[in-house]
């Protein structure tokens, strides 16, 4: 007899057939009943001697198979069914489905696997629990197995579920079953199973069905790659990697959700979706040539393309050329292939631009991440982007080995040093003498990028090659870059275009994960070196160069143009700026990781827009004059938390909304991130795909764009959202304030504004009677309370974007009596 | 319509009273001593089933706004005048056909000593020990809202820390407190704390009558009626001792300390079995220390109600009735 849990609606969208993995049971699931089963009939079935269902003799895993044919007969489904299932229950599934292929109209599959993947051996923990005796120990007469598996989750499960998943199995009679699945685990071909499950591994090879990969990263059982095993098997398949969690991910976090997206989008669409396109928008396309065509078109040429700020080291043309084609022949002599994933731990050098060209030009995706993560996160980011080869000094490499970033890949080490564990040295791949491998096209993928996010571990984005070279080709029309141009990149990130665009570059000699410290000396020998056209700073350290100028500069009278951006750039820091370099345009790009730039504006329009909105009362719905859309990227305005499902719609000019972006140069997606991607890339109504910044704000009349602030950070009021840009500017118009933030407290729907400046006594708490009266007089909106911290918390790198998500859960705190502690 | 208030002799219940009478609804007020209103009156004790019925013949709505308040006395007290007084009032409704109840109650029946924020009108909870004044009311409330059916619409208003010009209760304690010198504020006074000003209560309950006909969806349902604007309690306990024209310096109690004198307060009073007011309870340092406010949507949602009175012009017309001169 079988034990089953349903729910469903009279006629459902699909049928969800459910089957859990060893050992738990059908209450795995009931996050998918609760979520799905008001549309979707969802059945979790407990399989035969596990759960509640009866105890029988020994099963096999083919017996699982058939088993799970006999009790979806029973239940009277005989159409198309989708499979969810975890653990065991995935090989049992794709038994099935490989047997039913027909019938199979989705497949979600959790931290599972078919085969142990390609140069790894079976999970230690299943080895350990299967060798020879311990088994009936670990598994039946104790409940050692059932509960490690418990402690499997990255978050303690609850007591109450702990007890659910302990229920059917009190006593070792109950546990036989588990036991049995254990020793079914074909660890030698001598296993009876073993046959069976390989011949499923290759059969899934030929399934259509859609197919997702819903995965906790964190599992010492399955973990990322038995899923890349799986996506290798079933190139189709979708992937949402949740980063941090666990071998019991349905239990741990939102799957439900997850499934309920991907089933609307892959299963029960009512209009066929057009496959999906990041970025609709193709035209003029490689009108440039390849992203290393710069580079190429000044082979041969002496002149310097590269100078080191640190050593002093010159590189010209001619020879980055070389080191790039070098690397290119030598990566591919070494077998690279095409799409396979480099990590590029190298610091912004010769050899960091030497290298992303040489594997850029071999086809090779480049994985880089930002500095500012940090250790931890930046392996994290190496890590999830599984990486077949790491370019990288030998400590960089040595910390990649040691903290297993990427287990398996091969590495190249940076100089002319040959480290343990290395396969060559990048001066060996240099000379290999190897022939050039044919050219990437456009529609091939060139990098993921990771940068610290706002909220939760960093996402990967994705670039392919025709994106990155839309991007060169609008910076050099938006900036009229011509070869006759020279780059100080005082944000290291940004050297990386020099190549691209064909001119000469050098990188100040200053910390790359403390831009904040470059000073106006460093940046001045810098421009010296190349006699600098173009000066790129992140808003902190063009603060601190303003901060550290001793007078006019003569080495900057001859830059042209200074660009600040990544992040609000305070018109203070612009207005310093030009009296530093009297020649120069100040413009600050507005974009992101995933597309940028998208808008831009000059300090003069800055200050022309912000004079209309001084003029008389303070309004609304102002903010932050970000510019006009440059030229080739669309802007569309839409409503405030618009429903993903429906195609997205523009607000008229003037009202606030979410502001979204096309261009040929949005980024192509998120990595092992399905959900993300999906949530962020919503269609409008003609099915152009659009990227949503997660900026919130409005057109004007003159078709410029104003920020008001992330989307997550909209307060919203009983009386309708505010937006906390327009309150913050509105605020720090006021003497004696510098910075504020504009917070929300209370339940979505009614919260209170709070304002939070930072107090010149460095004091934590609520604000006296008469800044409290000056600060309600500044701001249009009722605010319930104004308060003060010593300092609020800003973004290390750029030093001027709010954490407000951190600032309102303080104020909650202090406003709700709390002990109010402040977490930065 | 005909509308029987009892308890018009309180400021809630007279305001009411009177906002009735200046749209021209037919009066009867019913409470222990007389109002003072140029209307029909019946004086009684609100237990009195009978004549609490004979007071609302061919009455539309009865505003139930008699109770007993405060903290002085035993539970049976309680329970008596605000449990058995309600039941009183229902049982009114009931053999008169009356149309709609409408029942005040008060938002720290669901008190449970957490801060309050933007929460909605959470179910009634009991079991108390101490604190018979929201104990009692959650029985009553209870009562009132299990009454509700197709024939008699019951709707409960909570309305939130009532103050205004001769008010007693709110602004009478602060400032009594403060011209002694003995005023303090749990914490650093940060916790926010919404309130409502006489005018917007008043109207509420007009509303809540008006929004009452069987088969509205407020029917059997509890509202929560504030201004919508929380403040920080010192701002607010200061701004009334301002209008009072009081420059006062609060002294400030931590929370912990708070508690423990609010318990030792309410121990120490009921072995003496004193009948002044103890200057703390563990209810009222609950209260004071931290915050408490509340969705202001379903009550402008489902009765149609808005404050008319901000906080900030409620504190100038406080200021001055103080300045008319008014007995302190």
């Amino acid at each position: 007899m079988w034990h089953v849990l349903e729910r469903g609606p009279r006629q459902p969208l699909a049928t969800i057939v459910c089957v859990h993995g060893n050992p738990t049971w059908s209450y795995f699931w009931r996050s998918f009943l609760a979520r799905l089963g008001d549309r979707y009939r969802v059945v979790a079935v407990d399989q035969l001697g596990m759960g509640f269902s009866d105890r029988v003799p020994r099963r096999r895993y083919a017996e699982r198979v058939s088993d799970l044919d006999d009790v979806i007969a029973a239940l009277g489904i005989d159409g198309p069914v989708v499979l969810a299932a975890h653990d065991w229950g995935g090989a049992i599934s794709l038994g099935w489905a490989a047997a039913h292929p027909d019938r199979v109209s989705g497949l979600v599959l959790c931290n599972t696997g078919i085969a142990v993947p390609a140069g790894r051996r079976a999970p230690r923990l299943i080895r350990l629990a299967a060798a020879g005796p311990i088994t009936d120990f670990v598994c039946r007469r104790t409940r050692i197995f059932v509960d490690g598996t418990l402690a499997l989750s990255s978050k303690r499960v609850s007591r109450v579920a702990r007890e659910a998943y302990r229920a059917p199995y009190r006593h070792p009679h109950d546990r036989r079953a588990i036991a049995e699945f254990v020793r079914d685990v074909p660890f030698s071909d001598a296993n009876p199973s073993a046959a069976a499950i390989a011949a499923v591994a290759e059969e899934v090879r030929s399934l259509r069905a859609p197919v997702l990969l819903a995965w906790g990263s964190r599992d010492p059982v399955f973990n990322d790659d038995f899923a890349h095993d799986l996506a290798e098997r079933i190139p189709h398949a979708d992937h949402h990697r949740f980063a941090g969690m666990g071998h019991l991910v349905v239990e741990e976090t939102d799957v439900a959700g997850l499934v309920d997206a991907w089933l609307a989008e892959r299963v029960v669409c009512s209009q066929p979706s057009a496959v999906a396109v990041s970025s609709p928008v193709r035209s003029g396309l490689h009108r440039g040539g390849p992203i290393w065509a710069g580079l190429e078109a000044r082979s041969g040429d002496p002149s310097p393309a590269f100078i080191d700020g640190v050593t002093g080291q010159v590189t010209s043309f001619d020879e980055l050329h070389r080191r790039v084609n070098g690397i290119a022949s030598g990566l591919t002599a070494l077998d690279l292939q095409r799409g396979d994933r480099v990590a590029v731990l190298v610091p912004p050098s010769r050899d960091l631009l030497a290298t992303v060209y040489g594997c850029w030009r071999a086809g090779a995706v480049t994985v880089i991440a930002d500095r500012g993560l940090g250790l931890r996160s930046l392996g994290a980011a190496v890590r999830a982007a599984h990486v077949q080869w790491v370019v990288g000094h030998p400590s960089a490499l040595a910390a990649a080995r040691v903290l297993r970033w990427a287990p398996g890949a091969r590495m190249i080490a940076v100089g002319s040093r040959t480290v343990l564990g290395a396969v060559m040295t990048l001066d060996q791949l240099t000379a290999s003498g190897a022939p050039l491998p044919p050219a990437p096209t456009g529609d091939d993928p060139a990098a993921v990028l990771y940068t610290s996010g706002a909220t939760g571990p960093a996402k990967g984005v994705r670039y392919l090659h025709e994106q990155m070279t839309a991007q060169r080709d609008v910076l050099a029309d938006v900036y009229g870059i011509t070869a006759h141009d020279r780059l100080v990149a005082a944000f290291a990130p940004f050297a990386l275009y020099g190549p691209a665009l064909g001119i000469t570059s050098t990188i100040p000699d200053v910390d790359v994960a403390a831009p904040g410290t470059l000073t106006a000396e460093a940046l001045g020998a810098a421009v010296a070196s190349v006699d600098a056209t173009i000066v790129f700073a992140a808003p902190a350290a063009l603060a601190n160069v303003n901060r550290t100028a001793t007078g006019v500069d003569p080495r900057f009278a001859k830059v042209r143009l200074v660009l600040s951006a990544g992040a609000p750039v305070p018109v203070a820091t612009l207005r310093a700026a030009a009296a530093l370099f009297p020649t120069a345009e100040l413009r600050t790009p507005y974009g992101m990781t995933e597309c940028l730039p998208v808008a831009d504006i000059d300090l003069i329009a800055i200050e022309a827009a912000t004079a209309q909105v001084c003029v008389g009362p303070p309004v609304p719905g102002a903010g932050v004059c970000v510019g006009p859309p440059v030229a080739g990227a669309s802007l569309l305005i839409a409503p405030l938390g618009f429903p993903a499902q429906h195609p997205v719609g523009a607000l008229a000019v003037g009202e606030t909304g979410e502001v979204l972006v096309c261009a040929p140069w949005v980024s192509h997606g998120y990595d092992q991130l399905w959900r993300t991607e999906h949530d962020a890339r919503p269609r409008d109504a003609g099915g152009i795909v659009w990227h949503r910044t997660g900026d919130v704000g409005h057109l004007d009349r003159e078709g410029r764009l104003w920020i008001e602030g992330r989307g997550v950070h909209v307060i919203d009021a009983g009386r309708g959202p505010i937006t906390p840009v327009p309150v913050e500017v509105a605020v720090e118009r006021l003497v004696g304030i510098d910075r504020a933030a504009a917070v929300g407290v209370g339940p979505p729907g009614c919260q209170q504004l709070v304002i939070v400046v930072e107090a010149a006594d460095g004091s934590d708490g609520l604000a006296d009677d008469e800044l409290t009266a000056r600060v309600r007089a500044a701001v249009a909106h009722p605010v319930a309370a104004v308060a003060t911290v010593a300092a609020l918390p800003v973004d290390i790198r750029h030093n001027t974007k709010i954490d407000r998500t951190a600032v309102a859960k303080w104020a909650s705190a202090l406003l709700a009596g709390e002990r109010a502690k402040r977490a930065w | 319509m005909k509308v029987l208030v009892t308890g018009a002799s309180s400021l809630l219940g007279r305001r009411t009273a009177e906002a009735l009478l200046a749209r021209g609804d037919d009066i009867v007020c019913f409470q222990r001593h007389p109002a003072g209103l140029e209307t029909a009156e019946v004086l009684g004790d609100i237990r009195d089933v009978a004549l609490v019925a004979k007071a609302a013949a061919g009455c539309d709505a009865i505003i139930h706004a008699a109770a007993k308040v405060g903290v002085v006395g035993g539970w049976s007290e309680y329970r008596s005048i605000n449990v058995d007084g309600t039941a009183a009032v229902i049982e009114a409704a009931r053999r008169n056909d009356v149309r709609s109840v409408v029942h005040v109650s008060t938002p720290s029946v669901a008190h449970s000593g957490h801060a309050i924020v933007g929460a909605g009108a959470e179910p009634p909870v009991t079991g108390r020990t101490g604190a018979w004044y929201a104990e009692s009311k959650a029985f009553g409330e209870r009562l009132a809202l299990a009454a509700a059916s197709g024939e008699l619409a019951v709707v409960v208003i909570r309305p939130h820390l009532v103050w205004g010009p001769g008010d007693t209760q709110l602004v009478g304690r602060i400032v009594e407190r403060a011209r002694a010198g003995r005023l303090a504020l749990v914490g650093k006074g940060a916790a926010l704390i919404d309130t409502t000003y006489i005018d917007g209560a008043a109207s509420a309950l007009v509303a809540a009558v008006d929004a009452a006909r069987p088969g509205a969806r407020c029917v059997g349902r509890a509202y929560v009626i504030a201004n919508g604007e929380p403040r920080p309690i010192r701002e607010l306990v200061l701004g009334i001792c301002s209008a009072a024209g009081l420059d006062t310096t609060p002294h400030q109690v931590p929370r912990r300390i708070a508690l423990l004198a609010g318990s030792g307060c309410e121990r120490l009073w009921r072995l003496r079995r004193a009948t002044t007011e103890p200057p703390l309870t563990r209810f009222l340092a609950e209260q004071l220390g931290t915050a408490h406010w509340f969705d202001p949507r379903p009550a402008r949602d489902d009765l149609g109600w808005a404050p008319t009175v901000t906080i900030d012009e409620g504190l100038e017309r406080l200021a001055e009735w103080f300045r008319s001169g008014v007995p302190a």
